[in-house]
């Protein structure tokens, strides 16, 4: 026995906290797990898929596992010859980039207004509540049902042509209206304001109210408040709602699609296009490159604040 | 070896029943079939007739055109019957998924229309072929071949149901003038007023036939263009749209018809009864017959791959029951037409077959399939007779060797 009693214990003390230790990161493990599989099950393994067909080779009616880079390559066709002008696949995210920015800054402006409304003027929480519901108005019917009533609406013959021209403010029935790059946005914007809203509203609540009043009372206008005061402490949630929109309209084709007439390009739209061709692998690449922009997108937003942080 | 002695029975017992009777073997269990297919052909008035005489109950799995043969190619246990058209067989035949129907188990296989079978008219006439026509992809060499047989076999790919011959659809009160070229549909009068269909294959097809008609260009099979030949058309395409000529391009049934009625087009590609549907609405509309010919599609029935014993004879007798002659005069009184000619006559009144198959005057006024009036007294069907409208058919819906490279180039259109 050459080991002291002193020293027994305080191993023993060692091997139970190591024990506890390991039981903790178990529960942990287990707590975080099932969500883990989820999102293993239905994220991270789908897109391993995809990036996988990606790769491979493809003929009119089967993809053929065999390693190339053809959907890339094709994807870029011509993107260096042409140089000056634009490829397709440039052409048409430069495109899809143009509709994202509009609809973003439209976005942000309005729902940042309505929040600001909803949390600083609306004093009374049930009237808060009912007044954010009232915002989920556009997800009440399908998403084509609301694009085809579009078109008795802004249509050649429809209600806002035919009252702009009897109003006289007109000769003609105005074409843009419809099958454009302005129903697009408008559209774009009726569906996804709420994605905004919801994040910057949720932040503005969380904003102390005697900061505001200690605003005040230090002689600041109402201007300086709001730009000294409430936009930095809402941008957490201008932030999340800004990924939202963008997300959502990076991957866009039917709203696309419908309002613009099919005739407007959009990253998603070239994906579809492949797929009913059956076309999975060329389809496939075109998905990983939309993955990717959007994730540098992301990435460049997520500099601007530490959301994990803010939450 | 139960389940092939039960189908052997089954197969022997149908034969000998006739098609009237179901094989008495079965009748325990509900008969049903899950049909797949597009919205054209999907009606519950043929289901529900079809339960009425044959026990049969018609499942249908209703999606596009461009669906039906995805969900062929990759999930081939989801349907029974496929209902499909000719040109998707390029692909749909080497996949495997999909086996012919054997012509013998037909009774009315010897009655089809010689336009399936020898690309020719009842009367003699020679039709245009260009394009996937259905005779040259009707048979196979074998019950699981993948190669298409040039000359008959007993192996059908598609047992023939409903065709038509597609030209465009036309508001002559707002065009106000005759139409009588394809060359009309680029023309910058009517800028921002024309519409195609937004399904590459197709409108293509429909660019190519205004290429010839405006004398640019003479293709030497306009479902089969080379590479120069695909440049070229998708050029044309894309300076009319930069021209703002298109409103919009359609892909549903349902945006032709919303397109046409509300006045956003005057003129664009379109289907019969589509035309019919402005038509019933109170809207003129005329699905305009022009001088270069129609771009013309067919469609059958197969069975999937899965399907064998007694799925296999309901089947069989599903198909018998519909070129029996209801189904087909159903169709007929849509504007379509049916592949079995005698059998549909026989279940029409005189006087419809009249105004739908020989392009005389109506003798009384023309009823739609649900009862309402269609046409009053003394008019006379766009495009005429039978034999006038299949007769003029210049060239069929395709799937061309390039479908790859045309594909990249439709993108890159959209992008311009």
């Amino acid at each position: 026995m050459s080991s002291s009693l002193p020293d027994r214990a305080a191993q023993l003390r060692q091997i139970q906290a190591r024990r506890v230790e390991t039981r903790r990161a178990l529960v942990a493990w287990l707590q975080a797990g099932p969500m883990m599989l989820v999102f293993a099950l239905f994220f991270l393994l789908p897109l391993a898929l995809v990036v996988m067909v990606s790769f491979w080779d493809y003929n009119e009616y089967e993809i053929i596992p065999a390693f190339t880079v053809r959907g890339y390559v094709e994807s870029f066709e011509g993107c260096l010859a042409q140089m000056p002008s634009l490829c397709t696949t440039l052409k048409t995210y430069w495109q899809t980039l143009r509709l994202v920015g509009m609809v973003w800054a439209i976005t942000l402006v309005l729902g940042f207004a309505i929040a600001y409304f909803l949390a600083f003027h609306v004093r009374d929480r049930t009237w808060q509540v009912a007044l954010s519901l009232l915002c989920t108005i556009p997800f009440w019917t399908s998403n084509v049902i609301r694009m085809i009533s579009w078109i008795p609406l802004l249509g050649r013959n429809g209600v806002v042509n035919r009252g702009l021209v009897e109003a006289g403010v007109v000769e003609k029935p105005l074409e843009w209206l419809l099958f454009s790059e302005f129903a697009v946005v408008l559209a774009l914007v009726h569906l996804f304001t709420f994605f905004m809203v919801v994040p910057v509203f949720n932040a503005m609540l969380r904003i102390d109210r005697r900061l505001l009043e200690a605003a005040h009372d230090a002689g600041a206008s109402a201007w300086q408040t709001l730009w000294n005061v409430v936009i930095p402490l809402s941008k957490p949630g201008i932030v999340i709602g800004s990924i939202f929109v963008i997300t959502i309209v990076m991957g866009d084709y039917v709203t696309i699609g419908v309002m613009g007439g099919q005739q407007i390009a959009s990253a998603g739209k070239v994906i579809q296009t492949r797929l009913d061709a059956l076309q999975f692998p060329a389809a496939a690449a075109n998905a990983v490159i939309l993955l990717v922009a959007t994730g540098l997108i992301i990435a460049a937003l997520s500099r601007l604040v530490d959301v994990r942080k803010e939450l | 070896m139960l389940r092939s002695k039960l189908t052997r029975r089954g197969a022997l017992g149908g034969l000998a029943a006739g098609t009237l009777f179901a094989p008495a073997v079965h009748s325990q269990e509900p008969k049903v079939l899950r049909y797949l297919g597009t919205a054209v052909n999907a009606g519950d008035d043929i289901s529900k007739q079809c339960l009425a005489d044959t026990g049969i109950k018609i499942e249908y799995i209703t999606v596009t055109t461009d669906d039906v043969t995805k969900r062929v190619v990759t999930q081939p246990n989801s349907f029974d019957v496929l209902d499909t058209e000719y040109f998707s067989l390029k692909k749909l035949i080497p996949s495997g998924n999909i086996q012919p129907l054997s012509a013998r188990k037909i009774k009315e296989f010897n009655n089809i229309t010689p336009v399936f079978t020898k690309g020719e008219l009842p009367n003699g006439k020679k039709i245009g072929g260009q394009g996937t026509a259905p005779w040259k992809v009707l048979y196979l060499t074998g019950a699981s071949a993948k190669t298409f047989s040039a000359t008959p076999t007993e192996f059908v790919t598609l047992i023939p149901t409903v065709y038509n011959a597609d030209t465009l659809g036309i508001r002559p009160d707002l065009i106000k003038r005759p139409i009588t070229s394809w060359a009309e549909l680029l023309n910058p009068e009517f800028k921002g007023k024309a519409s195609i269909l937004n399904i590459p294959s197709i409108g293509i097809m429909d660019a190519a036939m205004v290429v010839e008609a405006t004398g640019q260009y003479k293709y030497a099979d306009k479902g089969n263009m080379t590479r120069a030949e695909i440049d070229l058309t998708m050029k044309v395409l894309t300076e009319a749209k930069k021209a703002g000529q298109f409103r919009a391009f359609w892909k549903d049934f349902n945006e032709s018809v919303n397109l046409m009625a509300s006045g956003e087009t005057v003129i664009q590609s379109m289907w019969s009864p589509a035309v019919t549907k402005v038509r019933s609405m109170g809207i003129p509309c005329t699905f305009q017959p022009l001088k270069e010919g129609y771009r013309s599609w067919a469609s059958g029935f197969c069975v999937s791959k899965g399907a064998s014993g007694r799925k296999l004879d309901m089947a069989y007798e599903f198909v018998n029951w519909f070129l029996s002659g209801w189904a087909g005069a159903y169709l007929n009184r849509q504007g379509y037409y049916s592949a079995v000619l005698s059998t549909a006559k026989a279940s029409m009144a005189p006087y419809e077959w009249d105004y739908w198959m020989e392009g005389k005057p109506a003798a009384q006024d023309i009823k739609g399939p649900d009862g309402g009036l269609l046409e009053k007294a003394g008019s006379v069907r766009d495009g005429g007779s039978y034999n006038d409208r299949m007769g003029a058919v210049a060239c069929w819906n395709a799937v061309m060797d390039e479908n790859d490279y045309m594909v990249r180039k439709w993108n890159e259109f959209i992008a311009a």
